[in-house]
């Protein structure tokens, strides 16, 4: 028995879940609650959860994989940058697609230096062993992968490792949501991504009830979970709260992780505007190197300019991290594209929507 | 990129490092971003980084919830 594991992932108790949640929901009405993040619906399929659940049930897929959501321009930047320098970025960032079909596996494939790494810590040690070649840590993810980064950047700092710099992608969880209830998303709850609030705790969500009326609760990855966080979902509505609550409690804490947060504020700032895939530009949503840092900001070392690219012509990654649609609704879906030959984001990591869809079979 | 498990520290090692089973594998993390950490914590690992420690005590409330469900 794995410990923290086993205990979450009981399919009798799962059942026993269901048959409350059943009984609880009420029958003149559907209940369209948003997994924010990836790993959740990840979870949701590789668990089967949907099959669990009562009809009146909806779940819809949210923005939460920091692969899905980087625009295309930014994967263009970091297939531009691995013209000058050694890239070195997480595994998943490999075969996103970029323009005309272009990919960082590609770019290596044609002769550049690009490094699948497991930790940011890897790309400076790159870094430490080149020191001739200059070397960028092409970083992405929300608040989970953020401090990382930020420890990364300071010990270059410390070493004057001046041959390292960071092409800095990191986005944030609050605002996307905020974009996705103010897209006019039909919402009747929200299942908070718990790793994020780990990080930043569980107040920057409070707005989703405060300004939107909607419920929301931060739940754990594994499938009893996700389970429970749906019924505490269906009570809240039912009763008609609309409170934050943490499901996760055994790994959040209200307030979060102090020493990330404070390594955060150091390291970076915020940006006046980001733009998503899927949901556009979005105010204040994205982190840059601050100024203290800013030698080791590959955009300013290296003067790059992000422009705006459309994303393949069939591709539905934008309506459904918006929500809107599923990948069902994508024609080219499992025929031109698959997690072996993607189009889109979506069908990238495991923890996009397309790639669960298709791993998992629960499309047929 | 973001799926994390639980894993717990079954050795401290120099500059803040930790030596950590996960799922039967022994990988090299780190604990830079916690207050403390100790052999024997459970934490959740985020590409290379604990980002927080695991409660055994709000553990078994959770797990106590769940059976609450038996038998309704
Ligand atoms: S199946 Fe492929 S092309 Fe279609 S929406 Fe998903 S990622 Fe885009």
């Amino acid at each position: 028995m794995i410990k923290y594991v086993d205990e979450y992932r009981d399919g009798e108790v799962a059942r026993h879940i269901a048959k409350r949640i059943a009984t609880d929901v009420r029958p003149e009405r559907t209940y369209r609650f948003m997994e924010f993040c990836g790993g959740h619906t990840h979870a949701i399929f590789r668990y089967g959860l949907s099959d669990l659940l009562p009809p009146a049930i909806r779940l819809i897929h949210g923005p939460g994989c920091p692969v899905c959501v980087l625009p295309i321009g930014r994967v263009d930047g970091a297939i531009a940058l691995s013209k000058q320098a050694i890239v070195a970025t997480y595994a998943d960032m490999m075969r996103v697609p970029g323009s005309n079909a272009m990919s960082l596996f590609r770019a290596r494939a044609e002769g550049a230096d690009v490094r699948m790494v497991y930790s940011a810590t890897d790309a400076l040690q790159i870094a430490r062993e080149n020191p001739e070649k200059e070397v960028v840590f092409f970083a992405i993810g929300f608040e989970t992968t953020t401090p990382p980064t930020a420890l990364a950047i300071r010990q270059a700092k410390i070493e004057n490792l001046s041959n390292f710099s960071v092409y800095c992608n990191h986005v944030l969880t609050p605002p996307a949501l905020r974009g996705i209830l103010d897209s006019g998303a039909e919402l009747d709850g929200v299942i908070g991504p718990s790793h994020v609030s780990a990080v930043i705790g569980i107040g920057p969500y409070d707005f989703v009830s405060e300004k939107y009326g909607k419920p929301i609760v931060i739940s754990g990855f594994e499938p009893l979970d996700v389970m429970q966080s749906i019924l505490m979902l269906v009570e809240q509505v039912n009763s008609g709260r609309a409170e934050v609550e943490n499901e996760y409690s055994r790994a959040v804490e209200g307030n979060g992780n102090a020493r990330a947060q404070m390594l955060m504020e150091e390291v970076f700032e915020l940006r006046d505007a980001f733009e998503w895939r899927g949901l556009g530009w979005m105010e204040r949503s994205a982190r840059k190197i601050s100024a203290g840092y800013s030698e080791y900001d590959a955009e300013i070392r290296f003067g790059l300019i992000t422009s705006s690219a459309s994303d393949h012509k069939a591709c539905e990654c934008g309506e459904i991290l918006r929500g809107i649609k599923s990948p069902k609704d994508c024609k080219v879906f499992g025929k031109a594209c698959t997690p072996e030959n993607p189009l889109g984001s979506c069908m990238v990591s495991s923890e996009g929507a397309c790639a669960a869809y298709y791993s998992y079979g629960r499309y047929k | 990129m973001c799926l994390a498990i639980p894993a717990r520290i079954v050795a401290l090692l120099e500059k803040s490092r930790a030596l950590v089973e996960l799922g039967g594998v022994r990988k090299e993390i780190s604990v830079e971003l916690l207050e403390e950490a100790q052999v024997g914590d459970y934490v959740i690992v985020h590409v290379g980084y604990a980002l927080s420690k695991l409660d055994e005590e709000e553990a078994m409330k959770t797990i106590a919830l769940f059976s609450e469900m038996d038998g309704e």
